[in-house]
């Protein structure tokens, strides 16, 4: 006796979320069922291992039925097929478009291309997710690149009106667009420390304050590419490091209104123009594509590793950019003030997340 | 010219790619109804074109609006080659055909291809202009209302049960014609469609017709079903029951009396003291026949074996134990029909009601089922204007059961269906019922009849009533053991009761119900024509025999001692019979307590095998008092004295060789209620036997927190919450084919059947604590070595806190509805209500109420402040309807709307048709609601918007591709689902009640990587509003009412 069409259909669709998360993860059938055998599942529920099996075989179908509608969530809204409540296609959306960590950190900033395709079997055998759930990842960051890529306005709106994301989510996924768009070098060994949490969130205040969108809110692709204006400007910045007087004016200024209130004023003393270099150059270079890619890079090596190595407490990192960057106002003969800004409070938002170990 | 069919198109959206240059479509739509076809402008480069067409308006007959299905059909322009279909979306305008259902289809229609299934949605608005045509002879039966609910529609009240309408139509199968030899599948599917929804509009048509002649107004318990016979054609066959209903909110009901349509509905039943008690006229000693107990109330037919052709010559072949079965029923049935009291039944054809459920006071006493088969051979249908084989055939199947429910002595079959079972040429036809005794009062012509009144006068006030036997006991037409009634002590009970109805609402009943289901396969030789149906007829008595003993062992098992619903399916397959029978075991308090079931071995010298037989005999009786305990079930200990002398009971016990005390010595305590009473015995003289004795053994119960019935309310639970989910399964095996035994075969049904159930009960399990109702399993043998069983059900939940309190809020709520029911049978509602309403405010009645749910005999007056109560509420509802049909006649009239009028109707028609298409993206679709039961629980029903009854086919030549066969049936099981919720949602609903899939017929052929299916479903489209809105609503109702008619006022000036 051997089964050969086994199946339930319930006008509300059932959705197993247990199973949804295997199925996510990429696991076969077999692999489920075996995984839900060692979740106890038969013990509580005094079901054979044969009604599990077909359990899991109905849920995948429908799954799989239900991907197509999911690569466009508004379809799965409405759509007539499958009824189910308001709180579960939101459920299906969220979780269907849910990342891991360990994966996205692999391709954040990568070109999301056939070539970085080929590569998920390497980030599969790395990361030990499994190369379907990578699959769906990759998929579904492409997806999202291609739908918001030319469009006008908010990208985070943009993409929560396109995919039905929460808020949280479609942040993440706007700074995966940004950094796929930008191309950030985030894989370099000096940069392992860091999680995607960090990036995202300096993305998000690249986002607000260096792209296009920034200026003008009636641009395509405002929120996805730097304002290239305001790049070419920040070349304007390196006269802080360039004028001798300039720059011994600024650091007396700094060094004044910190003595006594830094724990590491002498190692501080000692690096600010090295410091002061580095920041002021980082900006002047980003007109180039190639360095704006390494920005991440640059920064860890230029300021964060420096002060680590002199073991500044995250305070008094926070003391020294506040101001450092607060001092310029008063150098009378700087005129750049509002790029200064522009640039500096970005840069000391994303320097103090990255600052940590 | 007596219609007007307005078709608007509006949009399309999700279409598929046609183009694959562009990846887009360049759609446009065609409209056809009968020979008329209209086309719309081709929408360029969209996947969501907007048409906005004109009004497209056909002028046709009234009798093809209700025979012909709107078609329409998208289709994808190409200037070089032939538009390529994308899809079809049939429209039965049915529901806009009578005036109180639908006004306006509007609504997102899937649309439907046979080959790729559903490809994007159409946005479609159907309106009718209908006018008035009088003639007499005209050959439509516009208006007629059809019902699939199998009791009296919620929101109705029944004047007159007409009685059995049924009628069939064939027609050559447009896949077996020589055309569909050079016509593509999807050519031979679309015109199946056409050709069946065709028929189907026709036969509701004749049907209409029918109902009209009996001055009926609707059909309830429409049951609509047809016979692919293959080469010899296609039969469309329905049957129901005409009835002349009321609206309840109807504005006439305001009005005492005046238009009261039938004079003797005044003198209800029910408006008699019920202090009349029981009094027998049975004066007569009581005898016990002898015989074979197994048969009791239980007539089983012989099937007559007819060659088409040949006349009808009976070449029945009884097994041995029915042979003195029939000769009883016969010879009673004769002596019946000399001085019978029953003139009555005579004067109808056939006095059948497919209704399963019953106005208080409508069912008088229950007989027994009856049920009759044949077996045919069918041959081609030559002229399919003249179905007169097919007609004889089933009058000849009818005929049977009002015999056997005349040997009964009832003179009326309840729960009546009819279903056949299709292999090659062979055609098994069965047909089973409920024989009974009704009250005449309901029916049109029964009035009169002196001697039926006076039993019912008798027998209508106490609750046991349908339990007491309405056959002579002199004249028993089987062998039964009778007891007296132990609600009343005063009439003969039987000590079982079969029966194919639901639980009746004011049954008293101890404990839980449960599921109980025979299953049976026979292995068949393979055989042609004649000898094949002669196989076939010889087998079957021995199949419904085993199939009775099975249930009848079950049921003992369960501690049980009535089963309702049941449904005896017979399927026929190459070479096996199967039977699978499943009906809801209860405990009527009003039944004597079952006897155990006790085994007897045939060799009792052996040590050993007497050591086996006594270890079995302590299973079952563990099993039974593990049963009891589970289903609660605890009859109150009744003393011998007090049910008076005991019936003579015949102490025949040849044929047990041990006795119950000497072989339950271990076990007396636990086997304390059916110690005494005569047991079931159990023969154990071959292998066979041992089996039958460990498959019963072999039923696991449902994991705790669900219980199961294949009726509509599961008897012992009541306090039903919100939370439904409808559902089908489907499952195939394919047997081994090597030396496959009546053994295996059956142990591999029963374990398809338990894996299913226990399937179920798994993926529900969120649903806890909960009840699958209305279980229905189908079973078909699709191959040689192929059983497909199809099973569709409605998991409900209840709440098990208040589980506790239910036999009293259960006897206060039959109550109240007995009540409410009464009121409205006595048609002088405000007369009630206007001086006694004031008077009695609420809380002193629900006093009153509570005092009475504890006394058994209401005083009168009493009754009539809990007639008020109760009907407070109906009359609520009838306010909204009559507030709503006022609003809608301002909103046709014009266009200014208030909100006040909005408001006042809850369930807003509006809100359903007014339904703009969402443009924003978090609005979802509407939910709609499936449920094969009549009701939704935890809501009320405030309109029935018609019926729902559509066929698909679909058909694949990429099985593999699209998931093999499990993810092609999902598929497009999913898809019937949306179509139904797509049509229903158009119509201005919110779900579909009496919800059933009639047929699922899945054939596949994997190395041809094809597969096929065609799927029938019915339902009622309607409308409900939660209980807890209509409360608000019904606070609020005074001021409403008062600001409607005040609008009203406003727009008219």
């Amino acid at each position: 006796m051997t089964s050969e069409l086994d199946i339930f259909v319930g006008n509300t669709t059932l959705i197993d979320e247990d199973v949804y998360r295997l199925w996510l993860d990429g696991y076969s059938v077999t692999d489920a069922v075996a995984l839900r055998v060692r979740s106890g599942i038969l013990e509580q529920t005094g079901a054979t291992a044969a009604v599990l099996q077909s359990d899991t075989m109905d849920h995948y179908r429908t799954f799989h039925m239900l991907e197509r509608l999911l690569h466009a969530p508004p379809k799965l809204l409405h759509q007539l097929i499958f009824q189910i409540p308001p709180s579960r296609q939101a459920l299906l959306i969220e979780r269907y478009y849910a990342f891991d960590e360990a994966f996205v950190r692999e391709v954040l900033g990568k070109k999301l291309s056939k070539g970085t395709k080929k590569d998920l079997d390497d980030i599969s055998t790395k990361t030990g997710i499994t190369l379907k759930s990578c699959r769906r990842q990759f998929d579904n960051f492409k997806r999202v690149f291609k739908v918001v890529e030319e469009m006008r306005g908010s990208l985070v709106d943009n993409i929560q009106q396109h995919f039905l994301l929460s808020d949280r989510l479609a942040r993440d996924y706007a700074a995966i667009v940004f950094f796929a768009n930008n191309r950030f070098e985030t894989g370099k060994k000096k940069l392992q420390y860091l999680s995607f949490g960090d990036f995202a969130f300096c993305a998000e205040l690249m986002i607000q304050n260096w792209t296009l969108g920034a200026v003008d809110s009636q641009m395509d692709d405002m929120d996805m590419d730097l304002d290239k204006e305001f790049l070419q400007d920040l070349k304007e910045l390196k006269v802080l490091v360039a004028d001798k007087d300039l720059l011994d004016l600024h650091k007396s200024l700094v060094c004044t209104a910190l003595r006594g209130k830094l724990g590491v004023f002498s190692e501080m003393e000692a690096n600010f123009k090295n410091l002061s270099r580095g920041l002021v150059n980082v900006a002047a270079k980003l007109t180039h594509n190639k360095d704006v890619r390494d920005l991440f890079v640059d920064l860890v090596e230029k300021f964060v590793e420096p002060c680590r190595s002199d073991h500044w407490p995250l305070s008094d990192v926070r003391f020294f950019l506040s101001q450092y960057a607060a001092s310029v106002h008063s150098l009378d003969g700087f005129r750049h003030q509002t790029l200064w800004d522009r640039y500096m409070g970005t840069l000391r938002g994303c320097l103090l997340r990255l600052y940590h170990d | 010219m007596p219609g007007k069919l307005k078709v608007k198109i509006v949009a399309g959206r999700h279409l598929p790619v046609m183009d694959r240059a562009s990846d887009l479509t360049d759609a446009f739509v065609e409209v056809k109804f009968g020979n008329t076809t209209f086309k719309t402008d081709v929408y360029l480069k969209s996947l969501n074109p907007q048409w906005n067409s004109e009004w497209f308006k056909f002028e046709v007959d009234d009798e093809d609006l209700q025979d012909e299905p709107l078609q329409i059909t998208v289709l994808d322009h190409d200037t070089y080659s032939a538009n390529d279909a994308i899809g079809k979306v049939y429209i039965d305008i049915d529901p806009l055909l009578y005036s109180e259902a639908a006004t306006v289809i509007s609504g997102w229609f899937p649309i439907y291809d046979t080959i790729h299934g559903i490809r994007g949605e159409i946005n479609v608005v159907v309106k009718v202009d209908l006018f008035n045509d009088l003639n007499r002879f005209r050959q439509s039966s516009c208006g007629v209302k059809f019902f699939c609910t199998t009791s009296i529609p919620k929101c109705y009240r029944a004047v007159i049960i007409h009685g059995f309408v049924e009628e069939l139509v064939v027609n050559e199968d447009p896949e077996y014609q020589w055309i569909d030899r050079i016509r593509t599948p999807r050519a031979s599917n679309e015109a199946r469609q056409r050709l069946i929804s065709l028929m189907s509009g026709e036969l509701q048509r004749k049907i209409g017709l029918k109902v009209l002649e009996m001055r009926g107004n609707a059909v309830v318990g429409y049951l609509q079903c047809f016979d692919l016979e293959g080469e010899s054609g296609l039969v469309v066959r329905a049957i129901g029951t005409a009835c002349t209903l009321d609206k309840l909110s109807s504005p006439a009901a305001f009005l005492p009396a005046c238009n009261s349509p039938s004079k003797e509905m005044k003198e209800s039943p029910l408006v008699h003291p019920p202090s009349h008690g029981c009094r027998s006229t049975h004066n007569s000693p009581i005898h016990t026949a002898t015989g074979s107990r197994l048969t009791q109330n239980f007539s089983v037919s012989v099937p007559t074996l007819i060659y088409t052709g040949m006349g009808s010559g009976s070449a029945g072949k009884e097994g041995g134990p029915f042979k003195a079965l029939l000769r009883q029923q016969t010879q009673s049935a004769l002596e019946q029909r000399g001085g019978s009291p029953h003139r009555f039944c005579r004067r109808r054809e056939f006095p059948f009601f497919t209704l399963t459920a019953f106005p208080p006071g409508f069912l008088v006493h229950v007989g027994g089922v009856v049920s009759a088969r044949s077996v045919k051979l069918l041959d081609r249908i030559h002229n399919p204007d003249e179905p007169e084989t097919r007609d004889a055939w089933w009058a000849e199947i009818r005929q049977e059961i009002k015999s056997h429910a005349k040997a009964l002595g009832c003179h009326a079959v309840v729960g009546y269906s009819e279903s056949t079972s299709i292999c090659e040429e062979v055609c098994i036809l069965s047909a089973s019922g409920t024989a009974a005794v009704l009250n005449p009062r309901f029916l049109q012509d029964g009035t009169v009849e002196g001697c039926l009144e006076q039993r019912l006068e008798e027998n209508l006030p106490t609750r046991c009533g349908f339990c007491h036997i309405p056959y002579d006991e002199l004249n028993m037409p089987f062998p039964a053991h009778l007891t007296y009634c132990y609600n009343c002590r005063k009439q003969k009970v039987p000590d079982v009761l079969f029966t194919t109805i639901d639980l009746p609402t004011d049954a008293t009943v101890i404990g839980k119900g449960c599921l109980i289901q025979a299953r049976l396969c026979r292995l068949k030789k393979k055989a042609q024509a004649e000898a094949n149906a002669t196989a076939i007829s010889n087998l079957l008595p021995f199949m419904e025999y085993e199939v009775h003993t099975q249930l009848m062992n079950k049921l003992k098992l369960k501690g049980m001692n009535a089963l309702f619903g049941l449904r005896i399916q017979i399927t026929v397959g190459e070479n096996m019979l199967m039977g699978l029978a499943s009906a809801t075991g209860v405990y009527l308090a009003a039944l004597p307590t079952p006897g155990g079931i006790q085994i007897a071995g045939k060799t009792p010298n052996d040590g050993s095998y007497e050591q086996h037989i006594s270890h079995m005999q302590k299973k079952i009786n563990d099993t039974i008092a593990k049963n009891k305990e589970l289903y609660e079930i605890n009859p109150p200990e009744i003393s011998e004295e007090i049910i008076g002398s005991p019936i003579p009971e015949p102490r025949q016990r040849s044929r047990l060789l041990r006795s119950q005390s000497e072989s339950s010595d271990e076990v007396t305590e636990l086997d304390l209620s059916h110690g005494k009473k005569d047991a079931f015995v159990l023969e154990i003289d071959d292998t066979d036997a041992m089996e039958d004795v460990h498959s019963l053994l072999t039923d696991v119960p449902p994991p705790s927190g669900f219980y199961s019935c294949n009726t509509e309310i599961m008897p012992g639970i009541n306090n039903w919450t919100s939370e439904i989910q409808m559902f089908t399964s489907v499952r195939v095996i394919r047997l081994s084919s090597l030396n496959l035994t009546n053994q295996a075969l059956n142990k591999n049904f029963n374990d398809l059947c338990e894996n299913l159930l226990k399937s179920l009960y798994f993926k529900l399990r969120s649903m806890i604590p909960c009840c699958l109702c209305h279980v229905n399993f189908t079973v078909s043998l699709p191959e040689d070595e192929l059983i497909q069983v199809t099973v569709t059900a409605v998991a409900i939940t209840f709440d098990k806190n208040q589980a506790l309190q239910t036999t009293k809020t259960h006897v206060e709520k039959s109550l109240q509805r007995a009540s409410t029911d009464n009121e409205e049978l006595l048609q002088f509602p405000l007369e009630l209500c206007s001086d006694s309403l004031p008077s009695h405010p609420l809380p002193p009645a629900k006093e009153h109420l509570e005092s009475a749910s504890s006394n058994s005999g209401i005083p009168a007056a009493q009754r009539a402040t809990s007639v008020d109560y109760s009907s407070f509420a109906d009359r609520c509802s009838s306010w909204i309807e009559l507030i709503k049909l006022k609003a809608q006649t301002i909103r046709r009239g014009s266009i200014k709307t208030t909100v006040t009028v909005e408001k006042a109707s809850p369930v807003g028609d509006g809100n359903f048709r007014n339904r703009p298409a969402p443009p924003c993206a978090n609005s979802t679709v509407g939910v709609v609601k499936m449920t094969p039961l009549s009701f939704i629980p935890g809501a009320k029903i405030t309109k029935y918007l018609g019926i729902i009854n559509m066929f698909f086919i679909r058909e694949t030549t990429s099985l593999r591709e699209e998931g093999g066969v499990s993810g092609f049936l999902h598929a497009f099981i999913a898809e019937v689902f949306a179509m139904v919720r797509a049509h229903v949602a158009a119509l201005g609903g919110n779900a579909v009640v009496s919800y059933i899939m009639k047929q699922c017929v899945f054939m596949e052929n994997p190395n041809k990587n094809q597969a096929q299916c065609l799927i029938n479903v019915s339902g009622d489209a309607v409308v409900f509003v939660r209980e807890s809105d209509l409360e608000v609503v019904s606070t609020q109702q005074p001021t409403a009412n008062c600001q409607s008619s005040g609008t009203e006022g406003e727009v008219t000036t």
